[in-house]
Formats: structure tokens, C-alpha cells, sequence
């Protein structure tokens, strides 16, 4: 077990170094920050849009538009055509007024649509049809674009497949940058680590001279690497955590339909990984350098 | 304590810096080692505490062969070796009481162990009333007894001392020398590395002479040399 006095020594002497490198220190905290930023942001960006693609996948339907001026009885008889077609799961049927309702509650309370509108309620009627499998939905909705009581047909035309391939694609950025953000960052910190190390030579000798062990001399610098990696980190995630909030209240209020990860828990274990991340990044930084130049 | 059997020592420049030394030193001994710059004092002497290993030949030190130790095991041997420099090499940046420390916090003594022993050896090297001072408010001769103190406040066996008086007006390099001598008198093994005739001649103790590299003399109450 170490003595109290021997941790109080160790963290003594990383944290002097860090002081003492003053600019270069900074520099490699700021690169770690950067880094780890970078690389929160394209995490949570990638798990959120796989929520977004989630709800899309589990909701894929085709909005179908009634002429406005069709009959009640054409209106049921279009009901029964479409849920006899093949592959169609469910329909339901969204009467005029259930429409101008529901768009009434995506405004928002205290608006009264109706008397806006000038007392017409423009709206449609109109049926949301649930397919068996996503791939059908382009056939189905052609099939129901033909009838002539349809007015109109709305789907979400390859837009999944876009989604995801536009996911693949942020991934490998966020994955690139944050890989040659962490890179600069390890050479920084073994940079900084090694100017330590030319800068301690008097006590690296000395250390030496009266019979410190190995690891004893080289535990200072590794310190010094790992808080600076951990300093970094920590700025990440606390840049994260405050703009992630923001952003979450901000979406919230504004685009609701988007789903976004509010799971408090979830951001913080993932923020924990970032902490842990940047101290792996400081601690490979200073063994890099001692490893090279700290020959004891 | 300390023997050295057909020890060589060749750089990898081409230099051949020790040749063929034999030498025997007892516990307790007070050994001058004399020789023109470039004779192989500085290597005889970082043999002793394995900053190098010989190319050929046995040093065996406390029982144990330097030759054949683990790195592992290095810093217990270094444990046992107090060493002193000419330029006193102490940390700039803290007092007389924290480069004495410095020695014991690096070997994890305790604050309890440090607060106590600390005081106690500087008073032995007669620096008490310097405990606060830096390096740079104190005199070379003070500065080389702090030196003293931080190589012998964990009482190592052997004490090395590489041209202690080197920087030292003649009064002062009486001074450490009496230090020097009072620690052996204590039990320490001392070898003292000097080109110092006047106190080698004085002091008329063992001296080992190195030549190019050669064991060119042994004398038991020795003078520097002819």
C-alpha cells in the first residue's frame, strides 16, 4: 500500500510539471477537448439518428388524400378497397375534423384554427394505411394512387434507405475525425510529456542516484499525461452535457416529431466513457514519450 | 564490501577506459582514488553504482555481482551507495530541507519518517540553522554538505564521493573533508575520487592510483604520487 506521503509526492510533482509547461499544457488539454468533443457529438448525432431511423422504420405508412368534395359512401367504399389490397396491415380512417384537431394540437394549445381559417376547414379526409413490410409501401401506394376517389398519396420514398446511408456516412466521418483529432492529441501530450522529462533531468538523476525504483520515476510522468488527458476530456464532457441539454429543450419545444435520447443516465455513462477516453489518450501519450526518453 | 576482479571497460567509441583493474575494498575503509583527468576515475566509479557494466571482469558489491543483477534490483543496490558530486547537483528549486527530503519522499518514507530524520542529519552536517535556505542564498561548501546530507540520509553503506572539493576554496575543502572523515569514522565505506594532492598527501590514507585506465598503484598511507 502507498503512503499518503509518497501519493501526495507523485501527484506533487505531475502537477508541478503541468504548471510549469504552463503553454504546452493548455495546448494539449485543448487538443484532448477538442477531440473528445468531436467525438461525443458524432456519438450522440449517430444514436440519435438510429433512434429517428428506428421510429421511421416502425412507422412507415402512406397518408392517403380523399378528394374533398367525395361522398360519404365513396369515402367508405375507398375504405374497404384499400384494406382488401394485399400487404396493407391496417387502415384507419381520419375523419375531417380529427384532422384539423390534430393540427391544432401540433400548434399548440390556444389556437383556434377553425376561426382562423375563416370557419372552412380545408382539410380532407383522409386514411393512414400500415403495411406488412416497408418494401411493399411504393407498390400499395401506386395501387391506391390509382383509384379515382384518391386525390392524393404521401409516403416517405426511399427515404429510409437515405437515412441510413447518410447515417453510414456520418459515422465514418465522426469515426475519421475523431481518430486523427486523437491522434494530434497523443502527440501533443507526449510532446509535453517529453519536455518534462529534459526539464526533471536533475531529478531524474538524482532519483536514480539514491535508488528510486523504475516505475517510482516514471509514475510522475504518466500522471502528468493522464490528468492532462483527463483535464481535456473532462472540458468535452461538460461542453457536451450543457449544449446537448440545450439542444434537447430547444427540439423539444420547436420540432417535437423528432425523437431525440433525453435518457439522463445514458448521457452520462456516455460522457464517463469520453472522461475514460481521454485519459487513455494521456496515459499513451506519456508512455510514448517516457518510453523514448526516460531511460532509466 | 566492494571487489573488483580483471574489471575492463571498453566505449563503444573505441575507448578503452579500464583496463584489467583488480581491487578489494573492506567495510568501514577510507580509500582515495587519484589519477589524471581521463585515467578512468569516473568510470571506476559509475561501475560502483551500475550506471555502467563492465565489458569484461566481476564487481561485486555487498556480496553481490553487479554483472549479474536485475534491473529490478539496481535501485536496492543504489540503495546501499550514497554518491556526491563536484557540482553538488541539487534541485534549484527547493530549500536545503526539501533536497535532503527529496532522497526519502523518492524511497516513500513516511512525512512522520521525513519530519524526523531530515533535521537530524543536516544538524550532523552542521547546516541547522539553513534548513530554509535555496540553493542559490548558500555558500559551495554548504551547498556540498546538503549534497552530503541527501547522500547519506538514508545511511547507505558506501558512500562515493566524485571530486567533492573540486569547486571549493582550500578552507572549505578542509571542512567537507572532515565531514567526509567523521562520516567514516562512523562505519561508512568512503572512496573519495580527488585531484587534490595537498589532502590526499595530509591525509595519508589508502590511495588507489589509475593511469590510462590501469591499476598503477595501491598504497596503504599513501601520498598523491611522486
Amino acid at each position: 500500500m502507498m503512503k499518503l506521503t509518497t501519493i501526495r509526492f507523485l501527484v506533487g510533482q505531475a502537477l508541478s510539471s503541468i504548471k510549469r509547461n504552463g503553454m504546452m499544457s493548455l495546448a494539449s488539454i485543448g487538443t484532448v477537448a477538442i477531440s473528445m468533443f468531436v467525438l461525443g457529438t458524432f456519438l450522440l448525432l449517430a444514436l440519435n439518428a438510429n433512434l429517428v431511423a428506428d421510429a421511421i422504420e416502425t412507422n412507415v405508412e402512406i397518408a392517403v388524400l380523399v378528394h374533398p368534395d367525395a361522398s360519404k359512401e365513396t369515402i367508405d367504399s375507398t375504405y374497404n378497397d384499400i384494406s382488401s389490397l394485399n400487404g396493407v396491415m391496417a387502415v384507419t380512417h381520419v375523419g375531417k375534423d380529427e384532422a384539423l384537431a390534430g393540427l391544432e394540437k401540433q400548434f399548440g394549445e390556444g389556437h383556434d384554427l377553425l376561426r382562423s381559417l375563416g370557419g372552412v376547414n380545408p382539410l380532407p379526409d383522409s386514411f393512414i394505411v400500415k403495411v406488412e413490410n416497408p418494401r411493399l409501401v411504393s407498390k400499395v401506394a401506386d395501387v391506391i394512387g390509382g383509384f379515382s376517389s384518391v386525390d392524393k398519396v404521401r409516403y416517405g420514398k426511399g427515404m429510409i434507405e437515405k437515412l441510413f446511408s447518410v447515417l453510414d456516412w456520418v459515422r465514418w466521418l465522426g469515426a475519421g475525425i475523431a481518430v486523427l483529432l486523437s491522434l494530434a492529441a497523443v502527440f501533443l501530450i507526449a510532446i509535453t510529456v517529453r519536455i518534462t522529462v529534459f526539464a526533471r533531468g536533475d531529478e531524474i538523476t538524482i532519483m536514480k542516484y539514491v535508488g528510486a525504483t523504475n516505475w517510482f520515476i516514471r509514475l510522475p510522468f504518466f500522471l502528468e499525461g493522464l490528468i492532462l488527458g483527463t483535464l481535456g476530456s473532462l472540458l468535452a464532457a461538460t461542453a457536451i452535457y450543457f449544449s446537448y441539454s440545450k439542444l434537447v429543450s430547444y427540439v423539444i419545444l420547436t420540432v417535437n416529431f423528432i425523437p431525440l435520447i433525453t435518457d439522463k443516465e445514458f448521457i452520462l455513462q456516455l460522457l464517463l466513457y469520453l472522461l475514460v477516453g481521454g485519459a487513455v489518450l494521456g496515459s499513451i501519450g506519456s508512455a510514448v514519450s517516457v518510453r523514448k526518453f526516460l531511460k532509466v | 564490501m566492494i571487489r573488483m576482479y580483471n574489471a575492463s571497460k571498453d566505449y563503444a567509441n573505441g575507448v578503452k577506459a579500464l583496463i584489467d583493474v583488480s581491487v578489494q575494498i573492506e567495510k568501514g575503509e577510507f580509500v582515495f582514488l587519484v589519477g589524471p583527468s581521463g585515467a578512468g576515475k569516473s568510470t571506476f566509479i559509475r561501475l560502483l553504482f551500475r550506471e555502467e557494466l563492465p565489458s569484461d571482469g566481476q564487481v561485486i558489491i555487498a556480496g553481490k555481482s553487479i554483472v549479474r543483477l536485475r534491473s529490478s534490483k539496481v535501485a536496492v543496490l543504489r540503495r546501499n551507495i550514497g554518491v556526491v558530486f563536484q557540482n553538488f547537483r541539487l534541485l534549484s528549486d527547493r530549500t536545503a530541507f526539501e533536497n535532503v527530503a527529496f532522497a526519502l519522499r523518492v524511497l516513500q518514507f513516511s512525512q512522520k519518517d521525513i519530519n524526523q530524520r531530515v533535521p537530524e542529519i543536516l544538524r550532523q552536517v552542521g547546516l541547522s540553522a539553513r534548513a530554509g535556505s535555496y540553493p542559490h542564498q548558500l555558500s559551495g561548501g554548504e551547498q556540498q554538505r546538503v549534497a552530503i546530507a541527501r547522500a547519506i540520509v538514508n545511511n547507505p553503506k558506501i558512500l562515493i564521493a566524485d571530486e567533492p572539493t573540486g569547486n571549493l576554496d582550500p578552507d572549505t575543502s578542509w571542512e567537507i573533508m572532515h565531514l567526509l572523515y567523521e562520516i567514516n569514522k562512523r562505519g561508512t565505506t568512503l572512496i573519495i575520487a580527488t585531484h587534490d594532492k595537498k589532502i590526499v598527501d595530509t591525509m595519508k590514507r589508502r590511495v588507489i592510483g589509475l593511469e590510462r585506465g590501469r591499476l598503477v598503484r595501491d598504497d596503504q598511507q599513501g601520498v598523491y604520487g611522486l
